[in-house]
C-alpha cells in the first residue's frame, strides 16, 4: 500500500490518557546520552521513515526514535520514559498489518531492529536464542545446515523480525500443521516499563507458576518489550508435495475444505484464492494457476516420502469426491513451489492491480467459508469496491483484500466500513475479527463488537498489572470502554445482537 | 449454561469467604495444602459443542475427561497432549487448571497449545468470555491460554474449547536396552530428524519409543529407531500407565518428584529416575532434599516440583523470581481482588 494519508483523528476521541502536556525536551536530552551517537532520531526527516507500519493509511510522526543495541541501552531507555512519562512503541521490521507499531505523537519509538543477533543455536536441543531484531527467515537460513528451520513463516518473512512475531503471534502458511508463534516459542526475556528485566517460559517444557509466556506472546507490544527469543527448531521434513485443485464453484470449494479435514488429514498447508485472486497472481507470477475456477485450493503434504505419498492419495480422492474440475499434484520441487508463489504473491499483485488495498483477518469457523465469500461478494456490490479473496482455508484465516484508491475523496472511508463489516459478519459466524495481523490501532474500534464490557475490563487489569500508567503502546489492541460507548459499537455475539452492557460513561 | 449452576456459583463467590474449587478431585494432592470451602464444578456438565471437522470441542468444565474423550473417540479424535486422568472423576476443567500433558507432550505439544477458548467466572461473580472456537484468534489478550495450569488461582473456569486431532492411523511401540546416557543422547537425536516419534519413556536400562502417524511414515521408521530393539504390542496400554501414574515405577508413598529440564541435560546422579518427554521430563522417587533439588534443576535451566506426596510444608512448586512473583499477585488481584479461589495453590 502506498501514498494514501489520513491522519489517525479518532484518537482525539478515545480518552486513553492524555500525554500532549508532558514535556519530553529534558527527556530527549537524556536519551541520547544513553545511546550511542547517532542513535536518537528527532529531526523530521528521519522520523518520516518510521510514521508507519505495513499498514500506511495511518500515519503520524513520534517525538523522536530511539535505536537500541543492547538491552542495557532498552532498559535505560524504558526507565528514562518511565520516569518522565512519556508513551513507547516498540518496533520490529515494521511490516505490521494493523497499525501496532504506528508512533505515538506524543511519545518515542524504541526500534529493535538493530539488535539482530543470533546468540546461540543448539541443534541437539533444537532450540535457538535469538535477538528480537532478528528476522524470521534469517533464523531458518542460520540452522538450515543442521536440517532444522524455524516453523512458523508468515509471508512477511524475508523481513519481519522476532519480536514482532512475538509480539503478533504470527501465523503462517503451514501454521494448521505446525502452529503460531505460541507453540514455537520456548522463552522470551522481556524488559517491563519500570526496566526490570524478567524471562517467560524456560528452554525446559513448562516454567513454574502461570503460564506468562502464553500470556506474553500476542500482548501487541502493550506489556513489555522483547529483548530475546528462544525458539523451538523443528526437522525439516524430507519431502514435501502440492495439490491444486480447481473448482467451478467457490461453495464447493469451502466444503472441501471441511471434507479433507473431516477425512482425518492434517494437511501441512491448506490455503484458498478465489477467482479474481489467481487473475490477479497469475500474470505477474505463472503459477499455473486455472483462470476459469471459480476458487482454487492449494493442499500440501510432507514428511517422509511414504508419508506423503499416503496423504497425497487421500487428499486426492477427497478433492476430487468434492467436485474439484481439475486436481494437479506437484512433480518436482521446483513445480511445488511455483504453485506457491501464486499464493505467495497475493499481496504484491493486489498492490499491481489496484493503487491501494487494505487486508481483513478475520478468522471464522471453516463450515462458514461459503457464506462469508456469498457476503462479500454482496458487500463488493454495496461498496461498490472489489475485493479478492486469498484465505488460510485450513484454519478458517481469512485474507479479503479490499481494492481502493486513497486518492479519490471518501474511497478509503468507505474501505473501512466494508472491512468493518467483514468483521461483524466474522465475529457472528462465531469467529474473530483477527487471526493473525492483530488489533492495532486499526481494529480498536471491532473490539468493541467482540468483547463486552466485562472482558475489555479484564484486558485492562491485564494491562494495568503490567503497565500500571499505560506507557506501553497506549490507544492500541484493547479500547477503552468510552471508546466503545462513543462509537456506539454494540457487542455481537456469534449470530445475535446482544444489547451491551456498555456503559455510556 | 444452565443459569441455575452459574447463579449457585455466582452466589458462592459473593459470600466471600476462600473456595477450594473442585471437579473429581484425582489431583487433590498437587500443589500446595488447600484451604476453602469446597466448590465442586461436577454439576455444570455437558458437551455444549463438537464439531469433528472445525477440530474443536467445547464442554462445561464438570464434564468428566472420560466422556469428553469418548465423544472424540467416536469420530476418530483425540487430545493428543494426552492428559492425565490419575482417577476416574476427573473433569475437563480440572485438567485445564491442573495443565497436565501425558506421553503426547513430546511431539504433540502441551495441554495449553490446544486451548481455545474459555468461559470463566472471576472473584466478582462476573462471566467473562476469551478466545473461542477457532483455530486462530488474537484479539485481546490470550486469557484463555493463562488459564491453562493456573491451577483455580484466577477464576473459575465454566467452559473451555480446546482444539482436537484426528487419532494416528498407525502405532508401533518398541522397547530398546540402553543405559541413561546412550537413550538421553539418542532420543535427542532422533528428535531432531523428522521422524514419527510421538513418545519416550526411560528406565531400569530400557527405552521404550512409541511411533505414530502415518502407516507408511512409521513402517518406514521402525527399522531405524528400532535397531537392536523389540517390537512390543501395538497396544498403547503401556503409555496409559506412564500417563496415568499407574505404573509400578509411581507406586507407594515414597513423595514423587518431577523435574522439566531442557531435554539435553545430562543424566543427574540422583536416584533412578523415570524419564520422559525426550528427556524433558524427569520422575524421582524418595525422599529428596528440595533445596538441593531445585538448585540442581535450576542449574540445568529447569525446575523441580514436589508432584505428589513428601513434606507439605516443602512449597511445592519451584519459588517464583521477585519480579515474576510480582506479575502473578498483580493479575490475581485484578481478577480475584478478595483472593478467594484456591489461596496459596499455585503461588
Ligand atoms: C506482505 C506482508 C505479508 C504478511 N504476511 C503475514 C502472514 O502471513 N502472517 C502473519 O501473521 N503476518 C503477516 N504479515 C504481518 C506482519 O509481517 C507480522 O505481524 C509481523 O510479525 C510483524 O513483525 P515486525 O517486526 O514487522 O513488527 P512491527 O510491525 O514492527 O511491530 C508489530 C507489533 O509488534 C510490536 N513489537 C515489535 N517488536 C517488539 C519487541 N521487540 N517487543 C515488544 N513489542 C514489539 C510493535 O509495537 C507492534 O505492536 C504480513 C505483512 C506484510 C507486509
Amino acid at each position: 500500500m502506498t501514498t494514501p494519508t489520513r491522519k489517525p483523528s479518532l484518537h482525539s476521541a478515545e480518552h486513553d490518557r492524555y500525554f500532549s502536556t508532558v514535556p519530553v525536551g529534558a527527556l530527549l536530552a537524556e536519551l541520547a546520552t544513553l545511546l550511542p551517537a547517532g542513535n536518537l532520531l528527532t529531526g523530521k526527516e528521519d522520523l518520516k521513515p518510521y510514521e508507519c507500519d505495513g499498514l500506511s493509511a495511518y500515519q503520524r510522526l513520534p517525538r523522536a526514535v530511539a535505536l537500541a543495541e543492547t538491552e542495557a541501552q532498552v532498559i535505560a531507555v524504558l526507565k528514562a520514559c518511565h520516569q518522565a512519562g512519556v508513551p513507547v512503541v516498540a518496533r520490529g521490521a515494521g511490516t505490521g498489518l494493523s497499525g501496532g507499531a504506528l508512533p505515538h505523537e506524543d511519545g518515542i519509538v524504541l526500534s529493535l531492529a538493530k539488535m539482530k543477533q543470533i546468540v546461540r543455536i543448539d541443534p541437539l536441543a533444537r532450540l535457538a536464542v535469538v535477538q528480537p531484531g532478528v528476522r524470521n527467515l534469517a533464523i531458518s537460513e542460520a540452522v538450515a545446515s543442521f536440517g532444522l528451520y524455524y516453523a512458523p513463516d508468515p509471508s512477511s518473512q524475508i523481513a519481519c523480525s522476532i519480536g514482532g512475531n512475538v509480539a503478533e503471534n504470527s501465523g503462517g502458511v503451514h501454521c494448521l500443521k505446525y502452529g503460531l508463534t505460541v507453540h514455537n516459542v520456548l522463552r522470551v526475556r522481556v524488559v517491563l516499563i519500570d526496566g526490570e528485566v524478567v524471562e517467560f517460559g524456560s528452554h525446559a517444557p513448562d516454567a513454574p507458576g502461570l503460564d506468562l509466556l502464553a500470556l506474553f506472546i500476542g500482548s501487541e507490544g502493550l506489556l513489555g518489550v522483547v529483548t530475546e527469543v528462544s525458539v523451538k527448531l523443528t526437522p525439516k521434513p524430507q519431502s514435501a508435495q502440492c495439490l491444486l485443485a480447481s473448482f467451478d464453484d467457490v461453495l464447493k470449494a469451502g466444503e472441501a475444505v471441511a471434507a479433507v479435514i473431516a477425512a482425518g488429514i492434517i494437511p501441512a498447508g491448506l490455503e484458498m484464492m478465489d477467482q479474481a485472486a489467481t487473475a490477479a497472481v497469475e500474470p505477474f507470477v505463472k503459477a499455473g494457476y486455472n483462470l476459469d475456477a471459480a476458487a482454487i485450493l492449494l493442499c500440501e503434504s510432507d514428511g517422509t516420502p511414504e508419508e506423503v505419498a499416503e496423504d497425497v492419495a487421500r487428499m486426492q480422492a477427497v478433492l476430487a469426491h468434492s467436485g474439484a474440475i481439475e486436481v494437479r499434484v506437484s512433480t518436482s520441487e521446483a513445480e511445488r513451489l511455483k504453485f506457491w508463489a501464486g499464493r505467495k504473491a497475493a499481496f504484491p499483485a493486489a498492490g499491481r492491480i489496484s493503487p491501494d488495498y487494505y487486508c481483513m483477518d478475520g478468522t471464522i469457523p471453516r463450515k462458514a467459508l461459503g457464506t462469508m465469500l456469498s457476503a462479500i461478494a454482496t458487500m463488493e456490490k454495496k461498496y461498490g469496491l472489489r475485493c479478492i479473496n486469498v484465505f488460510h482455508a485450513g484454519d478458517g484465516n481469512l485474507h479479503p483484500l479490499i481494492l481502493y484508491d486513497a486518492n479519490i475523496p471518501g474511497q478509503l472511508q468507505t474501505t473501512e466500513e466494508f472491512g468493518a463489516e467483514i468483521l461483524r459478519l466474522s465475529v457472528q459466524l462465531g469467529g474473530t475479527i483477527t487471526g493473525e495481523h492483530g488489533v492495532g490501532f486499526e481494529k480498536i474500534n471491532s473490539m468493541c463488537e467482540q468483547f463486552a464490557s466485562d472482558e475489555l475490563r479484564a484486558f485492562h487489569g491485564v494491562k494495568s498489572a503490567f503497565d500500571p500508567h499505560g506507557l506501553l503502546n497506549p490507544g492500541k489492541a484493547v479500547p477503552t470502554l468510552h471508546r466503545c460507548a462513543e462509537m456506539g459499537r454494540m457487542h455481537v455475539h456469534a449470530g445475535q445482537l446482544r444489547f451491551p452492557e456498555l456503559e455510556r460513561l | 449454561m444452565s443459569e441455575a449452576t452459574i447463579q449457585g456459583f455466582r452466589e458462592r463467590i459473593l459470600a466471600r469467604q476462600p473456595l477450594r474449587i473442585r471437579g473429581g478431585g484425582s489431583k487433590d494432592f498437587y500443589g500446595n495444602t488447600m484451604s476453602g470451602d469446597v466448590l465442586d464444578t461436577r454439576a455444570h456438565t455437558g458437551i455444549v459443542n463438537y464439531e469433528p471437522s472445525e477440530l474443536v470441542i467445547t464442554a462445561k468444565a464438570g464434564t468428566l475427561l472420560l466422556d469428553l474423550k469418548s465423544a472424540l473417540a467416536e469420530r476418530r479424535q483425540w487430545l493428543p497432549f494426552e492428559p492425565p486422568e490419575f482417577a476416574a472423576g476427573s473433569t475437563v476443567g480440572g485438567m485445564v487448571a491442573a495443565g497436565l500433558s501425558g506421553p503426547g507432550r513430546l511431539a504433540h505439544g502441551a495441554l495449553r497449545d490446544y486451548i481455545l477458548g474459555v468461559t470463566l467466572m472471576d472473584g466478582e461473580g462476573r462471566v467473562l468470555k476469551f478466545g473461542g472456537e477457532v483455530m486462530k484468534n488474537v484479539a485481546g489478550f490470550d486469557v484463555s491460554r493463562l488459564m491453562a495450569g493456573s491451577l483455580g488461582s484466577l477464576g473459575l473456569l465454566l467452559e473451555v474449547s480446546i482444539k482436537v486431532l484426528p487419532v494416528p492411523v498407525a502405532e508401533a511401540t518398541v522397547r530398546i536396552p540402553m543405559n541413561e546416557r546412550d537413550a538421553l543422547t539418542a532420543i535427542n537425536r532422533w528428535a531432531g530428524q523428522p521422524l514419527p516419534i510421538t513418545a519416550t519413556a526411560w528406565l531400569s536400562d530400557t527405552l521404550f519409543v512409541r511411533l505414530a502417524g502415518a502407516d507408511a511414515a512409521v513402517k518406514a521408521a521402525l527399522p531405524q529407531v528400532g535397531a537392536g530393539g523389540t517390537a512390543i504390542s501395538a497396544e498403547n496400554a503401556p503409555w496409559i500407565a506412564l500417563r496415568d501414574h499407574a505404573h509400578a515405577f509411581f507406586k507407594g508413598d515414597a513423595p514423587l518428584w518431577r523435574l522439566a529440564l531442557p531435554t539435553t541435560s545430562p543424566a543427574l546422579t540422583l536416584g533412578t529416575p523415570l524419564i520422559e518427554w525426550g528427556g524433558g521430563q524427569r520422575w524421582l522417587r524418595g525422599e529428596h532434599d528440595a533445596n538441593h533439588l531445585r538448585a540442581l534443576a535450576r542449574s540445568h535451566g529447569g525446575h523441580a516440583t514436589r508432584f505428589r506426596g513428601g513434606d507439605p510444608a516443602i512449597a511445592a512448586f519451584a519459588p517464583l523470581d521477585p519480579v515474576t512473583l510480582r506479575l502473578h499477585q498483580e493479575l490475581k488481584r485484578r481478577f480475584d481482588p478478595q483472593g478467594l479461589f484456591n489461596p496459596g495453590r499455585l503461588f
